[in-house]
């Protein structure tokens, strides 16, 4: 990966946003960064949450996020066929029972008002003949065919695996401590790592975005409070849904909904509580009590039995409200500190709209200034290696005819081979961590939870990264499994 | 507690049916009955716990040039209970070299108390690996 | 891809079950084939170093990889062909067998009959529903058996282990003997769940304490698990608010249950019984599948693995002569059994009441705990068919019974086709 020690820019932050802003910014003749301080992309909000292209009936009409969720549902088609993430067209339902029917009329409007003209209601048995599952005293609901679900994790490491191919250099473990500023400009910022030199810098740090914007000097006022939502993840052969279907909005946000991954595993969730630690992933016993509650409201058959994994993401809520009464994106070229751009209060619908605020971002480097010279050499083409799992018998045998290493199946659940594991090492970004294996091949996220795949994953992380097997960490420094050899003087 | 001494109970040891096993001593500490044991088994577990418990320690030894890094091992004759954790960090010094087979001596009477630890599982050598010395048990 | 139809039985899974299986089939001159994932034969045996093992089947108290090694030599005497480091992908209702491994590449073998020897696997924080983060330092009890045993790796300095299970208090007092300090086991319920005899020579004998009626709250650190906060629970498993007590500990060993591992039976069109979630099985360990047997933990959470072996050794045979074609028919009776009250689980879910010589057996796992003289009765619409006795009944183990000649006597007088097994 090209480091140097001078940008044109340098992006905060590896999630879904830093990512698209990175690869539409390696298009061009630039020298771009992307600093994190954990280890992997989508290490945050970006790849825990619902995993939903929203169709953008939701937000208030006027609003950024109205419309850049509506651009960027449309951006996604094009971006995920580009790239290889796994998409797919669902709609969405939103259901109302008795006595919110002018509540469903008044959010159609809403998604007609944002540019959703194919929002449309439907009636009580239109609704049961999409999904049976669904709770009996159903009146109706708005449906949204543009609403899709993606591979969330897929969805970052796409653009970031295209991005670093194009050129951008990915550090991570390389923590923002501070901002350079001469002349009351811009020249770069300081990581744990030393000094990083550039022209612009790119604020996308998620629920650390105001922390960003403070140590530069702007937005002394503006303040993000993570909002936890926690979620279950239910074994596919147990219980799966056929739909997206969401409760009626309250002034919280969407509420606690049930979906069905890429992958196949139906999930519900979230909730929302606000949490003053902003790496607070913890599930609690209320939180899981709660989505369990919210999901048998729209799906009875919802089981607690069936469920296979919890998980908890941080929403980043910004407290920024252009017109006074909706919270919106705050996404601007600063005029205080030349060289800043801010991309914060991402929260949802941030993941649909961040192919929209990628172009948003580019858009406002060019109105800054920022000469942007198209490369001949740039490819805009990622593909994602095949899934052994997901192949046919033929593929399977062709595939280890080639590479004895897919005959080494190291996750019994997901079918996840050792080849898989050390090209996952290997890719433009490459996973250093057991959590960042995890999110790219699957393993360990089935039945068993990884108590298979543990010992013989450490071992290939620890050959193919050339280190001792108590170096071998879950997520990054930290967070090493192994302490010393059961064998070793105390 | 009867009138003659007092009553102790126990969970035998010696198979997984783990009777419940109630022995009445005199004051002087001598057995006057023994009850609640499914077979003999639990008469010798009693006196024998009563007079100085013994239980089997399981732990591992290192191998070298073997193709596991360890070989575990284990008391086939019980050890007397206050000695386990010094027998268990003895083994952190012990060393074997590979091929072991199911039941060599890895270590023999142990502080001149007739201890053994006997491998309980076999390791073979790795191909090409150098011979340092012989195990113990061979 | 070739279709290799060269065997009469493919076993998959080489643990206790497999082995056994395996024996029994080869010594009826069958052609054997065993499938193996690992790199040995044993399954989870070779990391099980404690002792407890064979006191039915070799009248020893053996230590895991010795009971393993014994019968691995049974096996190896015999011209069982065995697969190690191959793991079987699909299993189809017509018994076509995908394989993999990374000498031979892909196999498809096609045997005449299958006997399911999977074994089971660890339940999870996720079912147990464990709040807290997702720090390194989680492990089930199992893996951290793994680990420590074979891979030799200590996985931490300060443990906590929840659960009473058998396999959380043998590696409590694995811990302790390889030089970690172990600070609690804690266990939701309020009586321990595992055997009295590991309490006494894992917890007791190392002054590990044991703390009923309580569970985690809380888990603390987000990289590595920095500590534990703890809660009482009442007899309803709610929190009892004022009891939290913080324990700083590096690892939190889960030791709450295991699930039998039936993926590949369900991939087959396996029947799966919803009280031990294993396959529905019959006495001679036929699944609902023709030509397919299962045995050991992949029916049902067995307590001890000589059972496991002895439920092998019927599949092998039993799949043997449904190879050769010379499986009795079934066409002597046939009743269903039930778990009534106290009855957690029945192994076989069906047994044959034909008037021959053959004895069924019955495995009952009871669900509550009556520590004075049980009686074990078969009912039909509440009337009492046939009883036996019982010193008493804990969830910690099976009660293990051979119907005699006047039970099946009792059963074949009566004239029902299902019975509740209760403890009363």
């Amino acid at each position: 990966m090209p480091t140097q020690s001078h940008y044109d820019v340098v992006i905060i932050g590896a999630g879904v946003v830093g990512s698209m802003i990175a690869r539409e910014l390696s298009r061009y003749r630039l020298a771009v960064a992307v600093v994190d301080k954990e280890s992997d992309v989508g290490a945050g909000s970006s790849s825990s949450n619902s995993a939903i292209i929203h169709s953008g009936h939701d937000p208030y009409p006027g609003t950024a996020k109205a419309r850049l969720n509506v651009r960027g549902n449309a951006l996604w088609r094009t971006v995920a066929e580009e790239l290889d993430v796994p998409l797919r067209s669902t709609g969405a339902l939103v259901v109302a029972r008795e006595g919110q029917e002018s509540a469903l009329e008044e959010l159609l409007h809403r998604a007609h008002a944002n540019g959703v003209t194919d929002a449309a209601i439907l009636e009580a048995d239109e609704v049961r003949a999409r999904e049976p599952r669904i709770r009996p005293d159903t009146v109706g609901a708005l449906w949204t065919p543009s609403a899709m679900v993606v591979d969330p994790f897929q969805g970052v490491l796409g653009p970031a695996e295209n991005a670093a191919a194009n050129g951008v250099a990915f550090l991570f473990e390389h923590e923002f401590t501070g901002a350079l500023i001469e002349r009351g400009r811009v020249a770069g910022i300081d990581t744990g790592n030393g000094p990083i030199r550039a022209q612009w810098v790119v604020n996308a740090a998620g629920v650390f975005a105001d922390d960003v914007m403070h140590l530069f000097g702007v937005h002394p006022e503006f303040a993000i409070t993570a909002r936890r939502g926690e979620y279950f993840v239910f074994d596919p052969t147990r219980f799966t849904v056929d739909n997206v279907i969401f409760p009626m909005p309250d002034e919280l946000g969407k509420g606690i909904l049930v979906t069905t991954t890429t992958h196949g595993n139906s999930i519900i969730g979230p909730n929302s509580e606000e949490v003053d630690d902003k790496e607070d992933q913890s599930v609690t016993e209320a939180g899981m009590l709660q989505i369990l509650a919210g999901a048998q409201r729209l799906v009875p058959s919802v089981s607690a039995s069936d469920l296979i994994a919890a998980f908890a993401g941080l929403r980043a809520t910004g407290n920024y409200k252009p017109d006074g009464r909706h919270r919106d994106f705050l996404i601007e070229r600063s005029d205080e500190v030349p060289g800043l751009i801010n991309v914060a209060g991402i929260e949802s619908p941030g993941y649909a709209s961040s192919p929209a605020i990628a172009e948003l971002v580019v858009k406002l480097l060019a109105e800054g200034g920022l000469s942007l010279e198209e490369k001949e050499s740039w490819d805009g083409r990622r593909a994602r290696p095949a899934r052994f799992a997901a192949l046919s018998h033929e593929e399977r045998a062709a595939r280890v005819a080639e590479d004895p290493a897919y005959g080494r199946i190291v996750c019994r659940c997901e079918n996840v081979t050792e080849a898989e594991i050390v090209e996952a090492i290997h890719r433009p970004i490459p996973a250093r961590t057991y959590d960042a294996i995890k999110r790219r091949t699957w393993l360990g996220t089935g039945r068993c939870q990884g108590g298979f795949d543990y010992p013989r994953t450490m071992e290939i992380l620890s050959r193919e990264l050339g280190i001792p097997m108590e170096e071998v960490t879950k997520k990054g420094p930290g967070s090493e499994f192994l302490y010393r050899r059961t064998k070793e003087a105390v | 507690m009867s009138a003659q001494g007092t009553t102790r109970n126990d969970i035998c040891l010696r198979c997984p049916r783990g009777c419940e096993v109630i022995t009445v001593l005199d004051d002087k500490g001598a057995i006057l009955d023994i009850s609640g044991n499914q077979c003999k088994l639990g008469i010798e577990y009693v006196k024998q716990e009563i007079n100085n418990p013994r239980r089997v320690l399981p732990t591992l030894v290192r191998v070298a040039g073997g193709m596991r890094p360890m070989v575990p091992v284990w008391t086939p004759e019980p050890v007397p209970k206050g000695l386990l954790l010094d027998l268990a960090a003895t083994t952190r010094s012990i060393e074997v070299d590979a091929p072991v087979s199911v039941g060599d001596v890895v270590l023999d009477d142990w502080r001149g108390l007739g201890i053994q630890l006997v491998a309980s599982g076999a390791v073979a050598r790795r191909a090409g690996a150098e011979v340092r010395h012989s195990n113990g048990g061979e | 891809m070739r279709v290799n139809g060269d065997y009469d039985v493919a076993v998959i899974g080489g643990g206790p079950a497999g082995m056994a299986a395996a024996i029994a089939a080869a010594r009826e001159g069958a052609r054997v084939l065993i499938l193996e994932r690992n790199d040995q034969l044993g399954g989870i045996l070779p990391q099980c170093i404690h002792n407890g093992f064979g006191a039915i089947n070799f009248g020893r108290d053996l230590p895991g990889p010795e009971y393993a090694y014994r019968y691995e030599q049974k096996v190896r005497a015999l011209p069982v062909e065995i697969k190690l480091n191959t793991m079987v992908l699909d299993v189809t209702g017509g018994r076509d067998v995908f394989a993999i491994n990374d000498d031979e590449g892909y196999l498809h073998f096609k045997p005449k009959s299958i006997v399911m020897a999977m074994g089971c696997r660890e339940r999870t924080r996720a079912q147990i529903r464990l709040p807290g983060t997702r720090a390194a330092g989680i492990f089930t009890a199992g893996t951290v058996q793994r680990l420590v045993n074979i891979e030799g790796y200590m996985p931490g300095r300060r443990v906590v282990v929840l659960g009473s299970g058998d396999i959380g208090m043998i590696m409590a007092r694995r811990l302790t003997i390889e030089g970690a300090t172990v600070l609690s086991v804690l266990e939701l319920m309020p009586h321990l769940t595992g055997l009295r005899r590991n309490y006494v020579q894992c917890l007791q004998d190392y002054d590990i304490p044991l703390h009923l009626s309580t569970t985690v709250k809380k888990i603390k650190g987000k990289r590595r698990v920095e500590g534990i906060e703890t809660i009482q629970v009442d007899e309803r498993f709610r929190p009892i608010a004022g009891t939290e007590r913080s324990i700083d500990c590096d690892t939190l060993v889960l030791s709450v249950g295991l699930i039998p591992e039936n993926e590949l039976s369900s991939q087959a069109g396996v029947v799966l019984d919803d009280h031990t979630r294993g396959p529905r099985i019959d006495s001679s360990m036929a699944t609902s599948v023709p030509g397919i047997f299962a045995a050991g933990n992949v029916t049902g959470i067995y307590d001890l693995v000589d059972y496991v072996s002895i439920a092998g050794t019927a599949a092998g045979a039993n799949a043997a002569a449904y190879a050769r074609g010379t499986a009795p028919e079934k066409r002597r009776r046939r009743v269903r059994l039930v778990p009534g009250s106290n009855v957690g689980s029945i192994l076989p879910q069906e047994i044959e009441i034909g008037d021959d010589d053959s004895r069924p057996t019955i495995m009952l796992r009871p669900n509550a705990t009556i520590d004075v003289s049980v009686r074990l009765r078969f009912t039909a619409d509440d009337e009492t068919v046939t009883e036996f006795r019982e010193r008493y009944a804990r969830p910690s183990e099976m009660i293990v019974k051979t119907l005699s000649a006047r039970h099946l006597d009792q059963l074949r007088g009566d004239k029902n086709e299902e019975y509740q097994v209760e403890i009363v």
